[in-house]
């Protein structure tokens, strides 16, 4: 049963994956190791497949380092659902085709470790006996996660999204 | 019709009319990536989009700042790596101690006015002090650019920071650029671009300051209007200026004759005081450098306040400055002389400790003085130790007692 690890606001992505654990700087290890690693220990020992991240305004905040959206891809976070996400990190998931949802009417109505499921088929998400209809992700960038991420995207369709030339 | 500099901008790119809140593919003129991440962009380049070559090697320019000279074997593998393919796609590269790469590309004039600058690094707003829209992304949308020449963008909609007054001694562009942290908050301009007007008497370096850190408040950009020091180096183009009437989400005022030094207590870059809050705390390190104050001016205006002094012998001061230009002006007229007599220490241009990897990583409760630009909880080392970030000015003034100390009562 997937559950819910909820955060605060204006979570940075160097609380993601700190900056001395990037691949750069330890290339042989897998960067999904790394996730939440000193910021929150318990995501990082207990988090399976398919938990859901909830969390406050601004997740994601500061810097570009796309490894942190890929630590939590790597342990295939089923979703992430925010108040409001940054706005580098925001592109760093749709490329890399993970699902996030901006739910700022929602967010405060679930807490943390409650059991849920997440059936994105529909877009809802069920804590306990209640099931929520989450809003709508934009088109633009749904198109992308559902092509599997940008370049899954590119050579499908042949160009950059957005635009009718080829690549 | 009246519009932003960024809409100007994307109009001019586009050859047609572009308002905020459009979804436009762009070819953009300069594509940056550094030695942290450029390595991940091969990959993507090579694996997943199956291309060893790309699009246009001239859009391309790549940096050795992050953890440079190379700090593991696995680090000067990843920079052999990136060497070994910009020599193969004939791709510009800065070597190990040129700079950090937001400053080597104003110094350069890759970055210049009216350009659209991405980088592989968020802080690439800093390309708005020379009168560019510049802005950060991930590795993927970096490699599509390699492989495609394009990206897509949202033309963001426009904050108006208006200064007005003047500097008291003492007090400057960081001081500035928190103040504006303050007001707005880490999420203020997120998605859109803050415009700072009323400067046209602001050297480069402090424009370069304020646009560094328009980042930490969500902007995808940061703009200061193309003038005074910049027109003079730079060639802005006849359609590059501010429109009165443009369309602003918000409009905010800020005079400089009431701004005293402010610091960013942890762990946020908009947690933001008056230094006189935390005057007398004690701290180790001092840092000294970064895209946002390792300039030239940054080690001069230390440099002026350590001049006969010493440092307390119970703190340490790393220096390190944001490129080798930056250092070899530093050497000429007795400023480096100064900070070194006083029991700084010198480290090799780049990034230096800014991110905890190299050159003064922070241990368990270690507290920084830093003149960067992010605090958050662990980036320069232990996840106990505490950075706060100030001027320059602070950053000396605060060396010569080993406590915090407001450089303006000195």
């Amino acid at each position: 049963m997937a559950i819910i690890w909820k955060f605060g606001n204006d979570v940075d992505t160097d609380q993601m994956v700190p900056g001395r654990y990037a691949p750069y700087m330890r290339p042989n290890e897998d960067v999904g190791n790394a996730a939440f690693i000193e910021a929150h220990p318990e995501f990082n020992k207990n988090a399976v497949p398919g938990d859901i991240i909830v969390a406050g305004e601004n997740f994601g905040c500061g810097s570009s380092r796309e490894y942190a959206v890929l630590a939590l891809k790597r342990r295939q976070v089923g979703a992430i659902i925010a108040k409001s996400f940054a706005r580098i990190f925001y592109r760093n998931a749709v490329n890399l085709g993970l699902v996030l949802i901006e739910a700022p009417e929602m967010v405060d109505e679930w807490a943390d470790r409650a059991t849920c499921t997440f059936d994105r088929s529909n877009s809802s998400l069920t804590v306990g006996s209640t099931t929520y209809q989450l809003p709508e992700i934009p088109p633009f960038a749904l198109e992308i996660v559902n092509a599997g991420g940008l370049v899954a995207y590119i050579q499908a369709n042949g160009h950059m999204p957005g635009d009718t030339v080829n690549a | 019709m009246a519009q932003t500099l960024t809409e100007k901008i994307f109009s001019h790119a586009l050859g047609r009319d572009v308002r905020a809140g459009e979804i436009v593919v762009v070819s953009p003129n300069v594509v940056m990536s550094h030695d942290s991440l450029t390595p991940s962009i091969i990959d993507i380049l090579q694996d997943d989009f199956g291309r060893d070559t790309v699009y246009d090697p001239g859009q391309l320019v790549f940096s050795f700042d992050h953890v440079a000279p190379a700090s593991t074997v696995g680090t000067a593998e990843s920079m052999n790596k990136v060497r070994v393919f910009a020599r193969r796609n004939k791709i510009r590269l800065f070597e190990v101690g040129r700079g950090i790469c937001h400053q080597v590309l104003v110094e350069e004039g890759i970055a210049q006015p009216g350009f659209i600058v991405l980088g592989a690094d968020s802080h690439s707003t800093s390309y708005g002090s020379v009168g560019a829209f510049g802005s950060g992304m991930g590795s993927t949308d970096v490699a599509a650019i390699w492989a495609t020449g394009k990206t897509w963008l949202r033309v963001p909609e426009t904050v108006r920071v208006l200064i007005t007054g003047s500097f008291q001694p003492g007090v400057g562009p960081k001081d500035l650029a928190l103040k504006i942290g303050r007001e707005l908050t880490i999420s203020g301009a997120t998605y859109q671009t803050i415009e700072y007007h009323g400067l046209d008497w602001m050297p480069l370096h402090g424009r370069q300051t304020l646009c560094s850190m328009a980042v930490e408040l969500g902007a995808k950009a940061g703009i200061v209007p193309p003038s005074g020091e910049v027109s003079h180096r730079f060639n802005v183009p006849n359609w590059l200026f501010v429109d009165e009437d443009a369309e602003y989400v918000r409009t905010m005022e800020i005079n400089l004759d009431d701004l005293q030094p402010q610091i960013a207590i942890p762990h946020a870059v908009d947690h933001v005081v008056d230094l006189s809050t935390v005057a007398g705390m004690k701290f180790h390190q001092i840092f000294l450098g970064t895209c946002t104050n390792g300039r030239y001016e940054d080690m001069r205006e230390a440099a002026s306040i350590l001049e006969g002094k010493q440092i307390s012998d119970q703190v340490r001061m790393i220096v390190t400055p944001a490129s080798s230009q930056e250092l070899l002006k530093a050497t000429q007229d007795g400023t480096l002389a100064t900070l070194i007599t006083a029991g700084a220490t010198i480290t090799t241009p780049g990034c230096g400790a800014c991110m905890g990897r190299h050159q003064g990583t922070l241990a368990k409760n270690d507290v920084c003085l830093s003149t960067g630009n992010r605090n958050f909880k662990g980036r320069m080392g232990d996840p106990t130790s505490r950075i706060y970030l100030v001027s320059p000015a602070v950053a000396a003034a605060s060396a010569i007692y080993g406590v915090v100390t407001d450089p303006t009562s000195l």
